[in-house]
């Protein structure tokens, strides 16, 4: 990280010409307006949630509110939402405060992932670049082989695996993030060993060499920040794959574990009810959506800013 | 030639590291039987033994390997019959979910790319471009579940009372060949199979037409006096074209693993459901099968690509 912001200073852009490039970019603004949201509503969820995202409603003894169906939203059906404004899930959990807590799974992992992704692929991008010969070579064919097997069946695979090996028999955000990160990264590898092998001959590389720094400050100092560009816009399109690949995983039960809300796992039985309970599989769903759509445009957005003929 | 040789030493090094998942699998490829209660430790040594688990790891992949290469993918425990015969007899239904979903994807998405490029920074094309963000952004599982809700659950009135409603499950409700009955099943599964590509394909073949439309032969062709239809069909799809057939066979992965989520919910009787249903049954002979068939399939198209790549355009080399 401390890497990624020593580089950012250093971008041969200014910052002022990145800023009115991007601020161009309407739909970038109104992406980063919407992930801000996403993130306060993440940050907080424990205050903004009207219940405990965990509970089931069952009302009182005298007034049961809870009769084995979901609640409707209140916009619908005012007299039988007890209050829950987007209804509730099939066993009567509040699906606004599910939903709240379900946006810190998707963002973190997303986040941790990808940081996970960009410093395995960048340090093996840039070695590969930087050395050359028979490295680059073993490299990119490794790169190769990680880009030959589809990565969901093979996520999948693992996460059964390891389910099954646990001894809490759950699977843990932890290894979640984990294993998107460590099978991501060939892309940003790939990315950066071809900037790096151009940048390697430039007169400034030649130059850091001749005033005697070692390979890694060559690396680290003076290559890696004028190749960061494409890495932040990989990365930023990078977030919004891997908030779908997790919402997937936990969608067919192999990602985050009930009971802890998770976007992809709020419609797991969302087909079952689907003529009962519209709102359970809509509003997850349209989470989704939403947040990875609003990082795509950012990506974009960046994309357009950082350096136009990127296309 | 050489392309093809270089493929070789990939797949085995894939297999090598899909081995070496398949043997950290807690238990090992005997999992299944050291849950069951019936089969003592003694039992256990004895299968270990007649299966060869007893002897290094590097033999048993060499074993494992010969047996792969003579179509020998061991037993399916989920399925009761052999890994391939179990894949073959999937195939067929994956082939027809995907290849429909492909033919949708390529006459949409490059339609709407030309039609995107042609009238670029028109109404049209900011519709197809949000269009296609949409399609990028959107998870699979969840637009299969909202075509559901509105075509099977409920369906979608028309004028006249009519209504469009569609199976959402099945490949066909008659044991009979019907070809409309099985058009009516395909219908929910490719479109929702097809929408990333079609973004995918819309939003590259803008951009490559949109290069093309700004080289200097375009602009000599123009100055020739050619009309703006003749130069674009004659010179400027020809050659916007080429890199998008590179793209579309690279779209092969993304297929097969949108195919697992669309045959789930479908319930398509394809090969990804298969692969769903052996995950939960640990069964890991079929998905050691599965994944390296579909790795096969993902050598080999990127190989398609590079060769038709070259046969399109002359200019491409490879030495």
């Amino acid at each position: 990280m401390a890497v990624a912001l020593m580089a950012e200073e250093e971008l041969p852009l200014s910052k002022v010409t990145f800023w009115t490039r991007f601020r161009r970019h309407k739909l970038a603004i109104a992406g980063a307006v919407v992930l801000t949201l996403m993130v306060l509503a993440a940050v907080f969820a424990g205050q903004l949630s009207p219940f405990d995202p965990n509970s089931i409603d069952n009302g009182t003894s005298a007034v049961p509110h809870w009769n084995g169906t979901p609640l409707p939203p209140c916009f619908q059906d005012k007299s039988l939402c007890w209050g829950h404004a987007l209804g509730t899930d099939e066993v009567g959990r509040d699906l606004l405060s599910r939903l709240l807590f379900g946006a810190r799974i998707s963002l973190t992992v997303g986040l941790f992932a990808v940081i996970m992704e960009v410093l395995i692929g960048t340090t093996l991008g840039a070695i590969a670049g930087y050395y050359g010969g028979w490295v680059d070579y073993a490299l990119m064919r490794l790169t190769d082989v990680f880009l030959s097997i589809p990565l969901l069946p093979l996520l999948l695979v693992l996460t059964a695996i390891i389910a099954a090996t646990s001894t809490h028999a759950a699977l843990s955000f932890g290894v979640i993030v984990v294993i998107i990160g460590a099978l991501s990264w060939p892309n940003v590898a790939r990315l950066v060993r071809a900037s790096f092998l151009s940048l390697r001959e430039r007169e400034f590389a030649e130059a850091a060499r001749a005033v005697g720094n070692n390979d890694a400050r060559i690396i680290f100092r003076h290559l890696l920040p004028n190749a960061v560009a494409p890495i932040i816009v990989q990365a930023t399109l990078d977030v919004a794959g891997v908030i779908i690949l997790e919402s997937t995983l936990s969608f067919l039960g192999l990602g985050i574990q009930p009971p802890t809300a998770s976007w992809g796992n709020m419609l797991a039985n969302a087909q079952s009810d689907l003529q009962t309970a519209w709102w359970a599989a809509v509003f997850p769903g349209l989470c989704i959506l939403v947040t990875v759509l609003a990082i795509n445009y950012i990506g974009d957005g960046l994309r357009d800013a950082l350096d136009p003929n990127m296309r | 030639m050489r392309r093809t040789l270089q493929s070789i030493p990939l797949l085995l090094a894939i297999s090598v590291i899909l081995y070496g998942i398949l043997y950290n699998m807690p238990g090992g490829p005997l999992a299944p039987y050291l849950q069951n209660p019936h089969i003592t430790a003694a039992d256990i040594a004895r299968l270990k033994h007649n299966l060869g688990l007893d002897q290094p790891v590097p033999i048993q992949y060499f074993k494992w390997l010969g047996h792969i290469l003579v179509g020998d993918m061991g037993y399916s425990t989920s399925n009761s019959e052999p890994v391939f015969q179990a894949l073959i007899e999937r195939f067929p239904a994956t082939v027809e979910l995907m290849g429909a979903s492909l033919f949708i994807a390529i006459a949409v998405g490059i339609t709407a790319g030309i039609v995107s490029a042609v009238y670029r920074y028109s109404p049209l094309d900011y519709a197809i471009t949000t269009f296609a963000f949409f399609g990028q952004s959107m998870p699979v599982f969840w637009f299969a579940l909202m075509m559901q809700l509105a075509f099977a659950v409920h369906g979608i009135p028309l004028p006249g009372g009519y209504q469009i409603q569609l199976p959402s499950a099945g490949i066909s409700s008659s044991d009979t060949f019907d070809f409309g009955d099985r058009l009516e099943h395909l219908i929910l599964p490719a479109i929702v199979l097809s929408l990333l590509q079609i973004a995918l394909f819309s939003r590259f073949m803008r951009s490559s037409l949109l290069e093309v439309l700004g080289t200097d032969y375009m602009r000599t062709a123009a100055a020739k006096g050619l009309s703006f239809r003749t130069i674009l069909y004659k010179h400027g799809l020809k050659n916007a074209l080429i890199p998008v057939v590179t793209v579309i066979a690279l779209s092969l992965p993304s297929l097969l693993a949108g195919a697992i989520v669309t045959e789930t919910i479908f319930a398509w009787p394809g090969m990804g459901r298969l692969f769903i249903n052996a995950l939960t049954q640990s069964d890991l002979a079929l998905l050691m099968g599965y994944l390296l068939l579909v790795a096969f399939l993902v050598v080999f198209s990127n190989l398609l690509a590079d060769v038709v790549y070259a046969w399109l355009d002359p200019r491409v080399k490879y030495d």
